[in-house]
């Protein structure tokens, strides 16, 4: 626990400081009739020490994949956070969210900001990125933005197999950019490259995900390939932890890269927050929302970091800005640097094989049907026979999380679960998950 | 970058666009003032070739270090040549802003609207009214 001291003298030496006599004369300029008079409906307050054990009351109610077997995945992935991670996150230089507003202030931020971009074109064979969006879902919508500035067109084509959830966001923002959605029906669990250029004719762009939310393989130089020819932008939604061992969306033509950065150096965090990432060839450069950081140098000829383009950004357009974002994840992406940089390419080359390999030891041992024939990485989906809340509440029961009803989001696939492997699972994982799932779908003693 | 000019032939707006007229044609650029205001000018996005612009609309945008300024048309008309050379090498724009930095050529719907633009002499006491 962090501990901050506020003795009545340190109270003291802060309103003088700023000449101030009470802390009530700081909220002197709200009218009486806005302030809430009374006492707050919340009880006594607690002692540090009271305080402390309720909150360990409450924590210990929480279940994480640190305390029960998980193969939970869909979008969130429990990959390993190296300890160096944190070690740089918890640097005061770097505790806060936010980009800077200055063009100049705050030089290791800014290189921070700058060599996170670097490692986000780096893999995805990009030209330009900016210093990250919110999440995967904001940075599709924002593509979808980028899309219609640049080609002046006004449809989205969307892959099924994308995440619902960033089909959802896509769907939210899509009106007020003036847009319209389509979204292309998986076919066996991919998506058909002639279905989707035939839905990209008159599209802004095009977007897919790779691999998709099955974890299955789509044929993405084909659906790149067939968005470009319907003159749409193709947008590849990626995972940085698979590019060490898939091929970069920029070497099959993609325009614009894509993603949810958190396999990549963000904890579980029940969900959120994380951050997205958004890469672009430099033709789109001025269309790319957020904040950029440049390498220059100063007038000494010194190396020195700066934002650019930011005649992009709505403090200097108005209300002809490309850019109207002045907020982004600065310390959750400078964590996907810090992770990226530890592991490097080899590190991330043999992440990538690793999940593979777990991934294919798990289909055969749990001897399910598989619902799709493609290839897969990281993560699959097989069929129960049964439905599949009911199996996984079954196996919840059991300490084990089997993996994600696919049914939830797709109709037909009810009885389909939905199983992720990262590298923090063992072969024992794994053969403990059969010997659940054997028992809940055909009643034999673990 | 040059010293400060006004050439007579050309007419200008008050908002500091030129316009070269030749028969029913006409070539766009900006004033030597509008580009020492400007600053060092890094892209220039105009509109299309083949798009058609009025006089007092936009017909594009230069963009310096320090902000972004619309192109406001002096002339009505069909763009029909938008200078290429100019891409990659804005700074053009700053060093010779009525030669090689021009903008576009149009094709004028309304030749006679060149009376109501202003010369050279009336362009600069327009500047010192500033």
């Amino acid at each position: 626990m962090s501990f901050t001291s506020l003795t009545p003298a340190d109270l003291d030496q802060m309103l003088r400081a700023i000449g101030v006599g009470t802390v009530g004369e700081l909220f002197a300029d709200i009218p009486a009739t806005l302030r809430f008079d009374g006492d707050l409906a919340v009880g006594p307050a607690l002692s540090e020490a009271e305080l402390w054990a309720h909150m360990s009351e409450l924590a210990a109610q929480n279940v994480d994949a640190g305390r029960e077997l998980s193969f939970l995945g869909a979008g969130i992935y429990d990959h390993y956070v190296p300890a160096v991670i944190d070690v740089v996150m918890q640097r005061g230089e770097f505790l806060t969210a936010y980009t800077p507003y200055q063009p100049e202030m705050s030089q290791g931020v800014l290189q921070a900001i700058f060599e996170y971009q670097t490692a986000i074109c780096e893999l995805t064979g990009m030209d330009v990125s900016n210093a990250s969006g919110y999440d995967g879902m904001t940075v599709a919508a924002d593509a979808c933005y980028v899309a219609k500035l640049a080609t002046g067109r006004d449809k989205v084509v969307l892959a099924e197999t994308l995440n619902p959830q960033v089909r959802q966001v896509v769907r939210t923002f899509a009106p007020g950019f003036g847009m319209q959605v389509v979204e292309v029906p998986h076919e066996g669990g991919a998506v058909d490259p002639a279905a989707f250029g035939a839905a990209a004719e008159g599209a802004a762009c095009a977007i897919f995900a790779q691999p998709n939310f099955f974890g299955v393989l789509e044929d993405a130089p084909a659906l790149a390939d067939a968005a470009k020819q319907a003159g749409a932008l193709a947008v590849a939604h990626v995972d940085l932890t698979t590019l060490g061992v898939l091929e970069a969306p920029g070497a099959y033509g993609c325009d614009l890269a894509i993603g949810e950065g958190q396999a990549a150096g963000n904890p579980l965090a029940y969900g959120g927050p994380h951050y997205g990432f958004l890469a672009a060839r430099m033709a789109l450069a001025r269309q790319l929302p957020g904040r950029i950081v440049g390498e220059t140098v100063d007038r000494t000829g010194q190396r020195a970091y700066v934002l650019t383009l930011q005649t992009r950004e709505q403090h200097i357009r108005r209300e002809r800005a490309t850019s109207n974002i002045t907020s982004n994840q600065t310390l959750l992406a400078l964590a996907g640097l810090a992770y990226l940089s530890w592991l490097g390419p080899q590190g991330l080359r043999e992440l990538g094989e690793r999940c593979l390999a777990l991934a294919e030891h798990a289909k055969a041992r749990l001897g399910l049907p598989p619902a799709f024939a493609q290839p897969t990485l990281k993560e699959f989906v097989v069929r129960t026979g049964r439905p599949a809340g009911e199996v996984i509440a079954a196996c919840k029961q059991r300490g084990v999380h089997p993996g994600y009803a696919i049914g939830r989001d797709y109709s037909g696939l009810d009885d389909c679960l939905m199983v992720a492997l990262t590298e923090k699972r063992t072969t024992a994982d794994i053969d403990r998950l059969a010997d659940v799932l054997d028992e809940v779908l055909h009643g034999v003693p673990a | 970058m040059s010293d400060a000019s006004y050439p007579d032939g050309l007419y200008y707006n008050e908002e500091h666009d030129w316009a070269r007229i030749e028969g029913d044609t006409a070539t766009f650029g900006i004033t030597w003032y509008a580009q020492d205001t400007l600053g060092e000018v890094v892209y220039f996005s105009p509109s299309a070739v083949g798009s058609t612009i009025a006089r007092g609309g936009e017909y594009g945008e230069l963009e310096s270090t320090k902000a972004v300024s619309s192109l406001v048309a002096p002339l009505s008309g069909e763009v029909t040549e938008v200078n290429e050379a100019l891409q990659g090498s804005e700074a053009t724009v700053n060093d010779d802003p009525y030669g090689e930095g021009w903008l576009v050529k149009v094709r004028l719907s309304d030749p006679s609207e060149v009376e109501q633009l202003l010369d050279a002499a009336a362009y600069q006491a327009h500047l010192e009214s500033l």
